[in-house]
């Protein structure tokens, strides 16, 4: 059974050594400043091993956007998760974590390309399944949908 | 007198016969040898994320049929293992039982075509495919007698599956697996020492275990790789701790070894398959769940070890009766992050092999 790591444990161990950027936790997840997000997941990447990123969530909460990182160790079999914030609509951005897991290559493009959160350092940021020209994202909770032969579906 | 030469750039696809679908790779080649791929995806997508947002629960579980279309049943699967981590809800023994012989079944179905499709790449043009369209044509009509249909299957519901299984199902079922080890050691004898399998596979593409982790590569292609990571013994959902199987894993993690991942999985599949059919109870199959349930707000990762990898499902919910985030976690699309650091270096014939050893299907890549 893989074990899930309690976020309040992993906090304070990140709270040590870099005061000032967690900024909550539960039973599963840790909650972290955006602008750390780099150093903080390069620290419990090599101080709780873990080296499998298995999927990066992004949701539209209308106020802010979450990002979920789940991690875990294929050699402790433990994992964690680890949430972001991002309050910034018009131009939202988080750092990118590529360069420690390749793996979030092509996530982090997706999450650009249907919610409009750029990723600074990614060193391919465009859109992955939508063409260039496209208008919007389409997950983001304010996108309508145009309905084909005119009209709009209703706002969720 | 010196010649002056200089790269080309080479589309391949999106209408190629190996790209299983619709993918496009732009190849660029100095000379014959690749020194540079980029993926293009896109052609397929459907915005099934977006789309489940707009129905609810129940209706979702069709969708989840179109995303990797070759292995419906593990999509549904992980997706109502989500939803009822999400809400609680029981399962009943027989359907836990049912779900686990026709994930498996499923397996072996998606490896089969895997394994076919990959030899046909390799220009082995359609026998062994067909051979093993036989046997997935046997898998194909289990599934036909448990819920009627061949492709897109919407057998499992939160709480159980939909329908119990008629009574021929367990003498066909027992037909088909003591068949299928005969048929496995026919695809060896064709496959395993033929000598062009052998000079377009081995050592060719080969992927380090450390690169397939960082790259959050999963199933067969991680494991061929010779990471032993298997989420039905590491992470073990359902009732996958009675069983007694194996998790195989290769060497070399070249394309040799991930096409023999797949065959030895079958062969683990069908000991699933058999010890779950003898153990079989009585009993109901599903509990009631309202098809306009509401989840309680939060939010739930459910995860199967899919054919393909890791197949995941990140549920949100608002606490109305349509999910407020439905996120898939595609284990083609991921698996495809290191195909461009696989085929550098190589020619455009091993590529295209490499290309059918990882085994994508677009429905999932795209969605």
């Amino acid at each position: 059974m893989t074990k899930q790591l309690s976020g309040p444990e992993v906090a304070q161990q990140i709270g040590e050594k870099f005061p000032d950027t967690i900024t909550g936790s539960d039973e599963t997840a840790v909650f972290v400043r955006s602008e750390a997000l780099l150093e903080v997941a390069r620290f419990i990447k090599e101080s709780l091993d873990l080296d499998y990123l298995n999927s990066i969530t992004a949701v539209d909460y209308i106020d802010y956007f979450e990002l979920v990182y789940h991690l875990t160790s294929l050699e402790n079999n433990h994992s964690i998760i680890l949430k972001t914030k991002c309050h910034e609509r018009k131009n939202p951005k988080v750092p990118s974590v590529v360069s420690l897991w390749q793996g979030a290559d092509f996530q982090e493009r997706e999450i650009y390309d249907l919610l409009g959160i750029s990723f600074d350092g990614h060193p391919n940021m465009k859109r992955i399944f939508l063409w260039d020209g496209f208008q919007g994202y389409p997950l983001r909770k304010d996108f309508i949908i145009d309905v084909p032969g005119g009209g709009k579906a209703t706002k969720q | 007198m010196t010649l002056e030469t200089e790269p080309v750039t080479i589309n391949i696809g999106p209408q190629h016969p190996s790209t299983h679908g619709v993918f496009r790779m732009r190849v660029t080649f100095d000379g014959e040898v690749i020194i540079d791929m980029e993926p293009v995806f896109g052609y397929l997508h459907r915005g099934i994320e977006k789309l489940a947002e707009h129905k609810t629960y129940v209706q979702n579980i069709p969708f989840t049929d179109r995303l990797d279309y070759l292995a419906a049943m593990s999509n549904n699967f992980a997706y109502v293992l989500a939803v009822e981590k999400l809400a609680g809800i029981e399962v009943p023994e027989r359907a836990e039982y049912i779900r686990i012989i026709m994930a498996e079944l499923m397996r072996i179905s998606s490896h089969l075509m895997g394994v076919g499709f990959f030899l046909n790449d390799m220009g082995a043009f359609m026998t062994p495919v067909l051979y093993m369209l036989r046997e997935r044509e046997k898998i194909l009509d289990l599934f036909e007698m448990a819920c009627g249909q061949r492709l897109t299957y919407n057998y499992m519901r939160f709480g159980g599956v939909s329908h119990d299984i008629p009574g021929e199902f367990i003498p066909a079922l027992k037909r088909f697996i003591d068949e299928m080890p005969g048929y496995i050691d026919e695809y060896d004898q064709l496959i395993a020492e033929n000598e062009i399998v052998l000079a377009r596979t081995k050592g060719i593409g080969i992927l380090p275990a450390d690169k397939a982790i960082n790259a959050s590569v999963a199933g067969p292609v991680l494991r061929a790789s010779g990471v032993k990571w298997d989420l039905r013994k590491a992470d073990p959902y359902s009732i996958y701790d009675r069983f007694n199987f194996d998790v195989p894993t290769g060497t070399n993690g070249d394309n040799y070894d991930r096409y023999r991942m797949k065959i030895e999985e079958i062969k683990q599949s069908v000991r699933i398959v058999k010890q779950a059919m003898e153990q079989l109870p009585q009993g109901e199959v599903c509990t009631r769940v309202s098809p306009t349930f509401k989840p309680p707000k939060g939010e739930a990762y459910g995860r199967v070890e899919g054919p393909k990898g890791e197949l995941g499902f990140f549920i949100v919910s608002d606490g109305s009766a349509k999910p407020y985030r439905f996120k898939v976690r595609p284990p083609a699309l991921i698996n495809l992050t290191v195909l461009r650091d696989m085929i550098i270096g190589w020619k455009l014939a091993d590529a295209i092999v490499t290309f059918g050893s990882i085994d994508i299907c677009m429905g999932e890549v795209d969605r």
